[in-house]
């Protein structure tokens, strides 16, 4: 058909083509963020609000002293760890909406073990309860798989109806069995000094946490990317009946991405038990379970994007309540904001639309 | 609603259709006539433009350019329901009827004529009965169409459109799912319509039928007519050679497989029930012999998928055993079934042969990824991935640009080579090929044939399960017929002739 | 016995939890009636719950300040139409997975009514309250053992309800709308051959979804409670969607799965003033465990309309993420 030199040119200008698009889909996101940024300021004009006063306090206090940098990157490690299970998940077409009950319980044994063993040293303690949050937080989105794959039941309805099973569960755990004695308070016991996660940045409240979600977001990256498991994933996802003729273990490919992804979220909750509370609360999650979905989604659930979306998001929300104290802008404006960014991401074809449709108006016009 | 059909004359003509996908001339300044009485036949290959052309008609698709008369008046087809008010009723060759709905209800969709808002369905329904009787439809307007025979169900599209007020009938294929018994029943139909005063456009690829029931041949290649004939001063050699651009080569010189040939799979009395708990596969025997091609014909729905798909192992047979090499493999997983030798080139390519948004490379490995030299401890071997795909797109001609592209960039042909090409290069001894050259052009399936040719001189088992009659004639040692579930005969590809295959798949076994 | 029986119906106590049952069932079932509609069109819609929360918002605020209460639920109704185009340009025009953009959806609902709660009323001990819809009791119907106290002694919009659902079976089952809409669920390639404007069909299904959720929503602030809390809803939004499977998009199907759910509901809230020894969270979680439980025994029956979540295109295309 073509010669040679004619097929490599081809070639070549297949692959620019490609870093075009992966150049597009990388602005999408960004242009979604500054698209949801403007919104927002509008919105702060019209509570009476500077705009600028209002993003320059939310900026100062996201990224302004080592501590709020600090806060930051806290706050992003739930975030991006529960992002990139959810990534897994979502990448073979499982929608894990669960990933806060699976948060809250994974918490909740990890607290446990760190209680029943006070004594045992920490680089015994704290990985026997980072596998106790994993496993149960494992266990718990397991079930929603098997039901889907034994009753056809829908994963995404059982995920969050065994959310709020999940939070009244730990309600009533820290209220009755494993409360605090002597406390009116839904909480547990203190965990010993062995049970807390160890600081890396002095006189800020960041630990190793931290270091451990980059390691876990090179190792998902990896995993989805580089080995069999995550290509399995990835075309089950796309096509479950091509990839089940070809001999893909679908039913596991489904459960795996679960168990990975209520995994991950276990470990976000043990994270914050024991990096944070320092022990297990009734209120230990403010909703990451929920906002890591769309910090998924605005990562292109890739793990690297999940990571850079969960830091932004975690600047936001730190940042907030400095904004709030600073101008009065209530900090649910930045949740507003967080959820317009990814309703705009999600809606980013309809500009391409429109520019179409100009275009056509305006040849109409000539 | 008016009487279908009124005694007022028509007249149809196309002149210089041109239709365009992106860069591809699906029709190139077609013209067509066909008058009052008259059945023209469209005569062309797969993707030769036939059903394109007749979108057009049926106001599904808008041509880039020409013009449309009817009964000499210039017309803008603008949509599927003003062609219908043009007098222009289409049967598709797949049904465009809502399978949950009556029949009743199925014709009366989108007519504000049945009663608005609330159709008169008990009126339409004794419409039906009528218009039915009149052509010997044979309907019962109450049936839920989900509980219909394909047979019936395109007879429904036909009381539909003459419902509709169609005089001017254009049939999509219509034989394509039929056996010769019950096409012999649509061409009676035809007949009795065309002596009302209609018009019918009959599309089809098969020579014989179009030389049986058309009064005019207009004959399309690659988007252009090739001639305009009427039916006496042609005969099927010349049609071939006009629709083709050569002669068909048919009858190949293949070496009998020796009688002492072993068996390389057996299947014992499979039963299959679907989700309804109908029994879809009876207690099927069937065998295939090393270096043999054994076809399966029979018409569309008579357990063909879930044949394949029960060998495939992508479902559990009720009862029954399968061997492969001697080896039961009826509780093997399609892994492991595909490990042990078996290759599958399913019916529906694009759901289940293929990823149609992931790269070929990736396509490629689907069946071996978890193998190597494909992947070592977990971890895929890009580079090896790459040259292998690479040599692949090479000896199987796979018309792409880089192995990065998406299969869904492909055409048909080449995704269908894509599928050879994987199945075939992971050096398989027992091969399901389901309709292989489906929506293929003569070229690929030449190729496909080539290639499953290939496959038998090298001593691999494969069951060819196809409607095309020509197709199972052309490849098969041996042809065995399957109705309802169970193959009613075998015979060797000396015995078989058109007549008692054709029999054989209307159920009847006494001949 | 049969006497003790009849008193025991008959009792206040019993006759509350059969009133309760219906009221806390009609949010379910509005949103749920209004999922017939979409989905049977074939396009899903998992916003519910974002539907519902806003229609609850709007609904309270506009009635607060309105002082009637049919004015905030025509504003809820206003709404509920914003939001179905929405979720129409998304869904019909743009094609995006629809899973996800309703997940999304629903949190930024969410969060947008939490803010505009805030806004609106600043933080206040005392949370505003509104007079919610009375009670009207039906004569003679509303004495009749049972049945009476389920179905006779509601407010006015349990009642338009109960005609809602009657309209709806009748629009499905005996109008050329509602065969067009089954057939745009179905196959709407054949409906567009057949002269049904899918993509119009589609955008006016899933505006009827957006306004009988958002009464659904309005129904929680404005009928039952008098008073909005964030999150209100509680996952009602997705419980429709199991309600709908229960009820295989049938609307008598869904009343009655609704108000099983609703007697659920009402069930655990009287047994938590029962002071019975079980904690209260084991209670709470009755009705989320019941739709668990219902849907594993509903689900591989349940038969989904064939083209649901897949979006049309006349060229024939495919959609991406």
């Amino acid at each position: 058909m073509f010669n040679k030199a004619d097929n490599h040119n081809i070639e070549l200008e297949f692959k620019k083509q490609r870093r075009a698009e992966t150049l597009t889909a990388a602005g999408s996101s960004i242009g979604a963020v500054i698209l949801a940024l403007i919104i927002g300021a509008v919105i702060i004009r019209l509570l009476g609000v500077n705009p600028f006063d209002a993003y320059r306090a939310l900026i100062d206090g996201a990224f302004g002293t080592k501590n709020s940098i600090a806060e930051t990157l806290l706050r992003a490690v739930p975030l991006a760890i529960t992002g990139i299970g959810i990534t897994a998940a979502f990448r073979a077409s499982i929608f894990n909406v669960g990933a806060e009950g699976q948060l809250y319980l994974g918490a909740t044994s990890a607290v446990c073990v760190g209680l029943a063993f006070p004594t045992l040293h920490p680089a015994i303690l704290l990985p026997l309860m980072a596998i106790a949050g994993m496993i149960t937080g494992a266990l718990w989105g397991g079930i929603a798989v098997l039901l889907k794959l034994k009753f056809n039941a829908n994963e995404m309805i059982n995920t969050i109806m065994m959310n709020y099973i999940a939070i009244y569960f730990v309600s009533w755990l820290v209220h009755g069995p494993i409360q605090q004695p002597g406390s009116p308070l839904g909480q547990t016991a203190g965990l010993s000094d062995n049970a807390i996660l160890p600081i890396i940045l002095k006189q800020t409240r960041l630990h190793i946490g931290f270091i451990i979600t980059l390691l876990m977001v090179l190792l998902t990256g990896f995993l989805i990317y580089r080995t069999v498991w995550g290509y399995q994933i990835r075309v089950t996802g796309k096509n479950m009946f091509a990839s089940q003729a070809a001999g893909i273990k679908v039913k596991w490919v489904f459960l795996s991405s679960m168990l990975f992804s209520g995994a991950m979220a276990g470990l976000a909750g043990f994270f914050e038990a024991a990096g944070i509370q320092h022990r297990m609360i009734e209120n230990i999650s403010s909703g990451y379970g929920y906002t890591a979905i769309v910090v998924a989604l605005l990562g292109q659930l890739n793990p690297f994007g999940v990571l850079l979306a969960a830091i932004l998001f975690g600047g936001l929300q730190i940042g907030a309540s400095t904004m709030e104290t600073a101008v009065g802008v209530p900090a649910s404006a930045v949740t507003l904001i967080q959820y317009l960014i990814v309703i705009l991401f999600i809606g980013r074809k309809a500009f391409s639309l429109i520019i179409q449709q100009m275009k056509k108006n305006r040849k109409v016009a000539a | 609603m008016h009487p279908p059909l009124s005694s007022q004359k028509v007249n149809l003509q196309m002149q210089g259709i041109t239709v365009r996908y992106g860069s591809f001339i699906a029709n190139d300044g077609v013209n067509i006539s066909v008058d009052h009485g008259q059945t023209l036949a469209l005569l062309g290959e797969n993707g030769a433009g036939k059903t394109t052309l007749m979108k057009v008609l049926a106001g599904i698709i808008k041509p880039e350019s020409g013009r449309i008369q009817i009964n000499g008046k210039e017309v803008q087809i603008l949509s599927p329901i003003h062609s219908q008010q043009l007098g222009i009723g289409m049967v598709h060759q797949h049904f465009m009827l809502i399978p949950t709905l009556s029949v009743a209800k199925n014709v009366c969709i989108g007519l504000k004529s049945a009663g608005y808002p609330f159709p008169n369905i008990l009126k339409v329904e004794n419409e039906l009965i009528k218009i039915s009787e009149k052509y010997n439809l044979q309907i019962d307007p109450k049936a839920i169409v989900s509980t219909l025979s394909v047979g019936t169900q395109q007879r429904v599209e036909i009381l539909k459109a003459l419902y509709r007020g169609a005089k001017i009938l254009i049939l999509d294929e219509p034989t394509s799912i039929l056996t010769p018994q019950e096409t012999h029943g649509l061409f009676g139909i035809i007949k009795f319509l065309t002596g009302q005063g209609c018009s019918v456009i009959f599309i089809s690829h098969k020579l014989n039928e179009v030389m049986e029931i058309s009064d005019r041949i207009t004959v399309l290649r690659q988007g252009k007519v090739t001639a305009e004939i009427s039916k006496d001063e042609t005969n099927e050699k010349d049609l071939s050679i006009l629709m083709v651009g050569h002669e068909f080569t048919k009858k190949r010189t293949i070496k009998p497989v020796p009688p002492e040939a072993s068996e390389l799979v057996k299947i014992d009395r499979i039963t299959y029930f679907d989700e309804r708990k109908l029994p879809v596969l009876r207690e099927l025997d069937l065998t295939v012999k090393k270096g043999e091609i054994h076809g399966i014909a029979g018409v569309d729905g008579n357990g063909q998928v879930e044949l394949a798909k029960v060998l495939a192992g992508i479902l559990r047979p009720d009862s029954g055993r399968i061997f492969i090499n001697g080896n039961d493999v009826t509780k093997l997983s399609p892994g492991k079934r595909i490990t042990a030798g078996l290759a599958h080139i399913p019916g529906d390519r694009q759901r289940l042969g293929l990823v149609m948004d992931v790269s070929l490379g990736e396509n490629f490995i689907l069946e071996t990824s978890g193998k190597e030299p494909v992947s070592k401890h977990g971890i895929l071997n890009f580079n090896n991935i790459r040259n292998t795909s690479k040599q692949l797109i090479k000896d199987y001609d796979i018309r792409c640009i880089s192995v990065d592209q998406t299969a869904a960039t492909l055409s048909g042909g080449n995704q269908q080579k894509l599928v050879l090409a994987r199945e075939f290069s992971r050096m398989p001894k027992f091969i399901i090929a389901m309709q292989p050259s489906r929506g293929l052009d003569v070229g690929a399936t030449e190729f496909v044939h080539e290639k499953l040719l290939e496959q038998r001189e090298n001593g691999n088992g494969i069951l060819l399960i196809s409607t095309e009659l020509d197709e199972i004639f052309e490849l098969s040692d041996r042809i065995s017929v399957i109705y309802e579930g169970k193959i009613l005969a075998t015979l060797s590809r000396e015995v078989a002739n058109r007549e008692r295959i054709g029999l054989l798949m209307t159920g009847k076994t006494d001949v | 016995m049969i006497g003790d029986l009849f008193s025991f119906l008959t009792s206040s106590i019993f006759e509350g939890f059969l009133t309760a049952s219906m009221r806390l069932a009609i949010p379910i079932m509005l949103a749920a009636i209004g999922g017939i509609y979409n989905e049977r069109a074939g396009i899903s819609n998992i916003g519910m719950e974002g539907f519902m929360i806003v229609g609850s918002l709007t609904g309270f605020v506009v009635s607060y300040y309105s002082g009637s209460v049919w004015i905030g639920i025509l504003a809820a109704i206003f709404l509920g139409i914003l939001l179905g185009l929405i979720m129409g340009y998304f869904e019909i025009t743009l094609k995006v997975n629809q899973v996800v953009f309703g997940i999304s959806l629903n949190l930024f609902c969410v969060g947008l009514t939490s803010f505009l709660f805030r806004i609106i009323f600043g933080i206040t001990s005392n949370s505003p309250r509104i007079t919610p819809l009375p009670t009207i009791m039906i004569p003679i119907l509303s004495k009749i053992p049972v049945i009476g106290p389920i179905l006779f002694q509601q407010t006015a919009l349990a009642y338009i309800t109960y005609i809602l659902v009657l309209i709806t079976a009748i629009i499905m089952y005996r109008s050329a709308w509602g065969m067009n809409i089954i057939a745009a669920g179905e196959n709407p390639e054949a409906a567009e051959t057949m002269g049904v404007d899918v993509i119009r069909t589609r955008y006016y299904a899933i505006i009827i979804s957006g306004v009988l959720c958002s009464i659904g929503g309005a129904f929680l602030s404005t009928a039952s409670t008098g008073l909005f809390v964030q999150n209100m809803t509680a996952g009602r939004g997705y419980i429709a969607l199991a309600i709908l499977v229960i009820g295989r998009w049938d609307p008598f199907g869904v009343f009655i799965a609704a108000l099983l759910f609703g007697a659920a509901d009402a069930l655990q809230l009287r047994t938590q003033l029962f002071n019975f020894d079980i904690p209260y969270q084991f209670l709470v979680m009755l009705p989320y465990i019941l739709c668990m439980v219902v849907m594993i025994f509903f689900s591989k029956s349940s038969r989904a309309p064939a083209a649901l979540g897949e979006p049309y295109d006349r060229g024939g295309k495919k959609s991406e993420i």
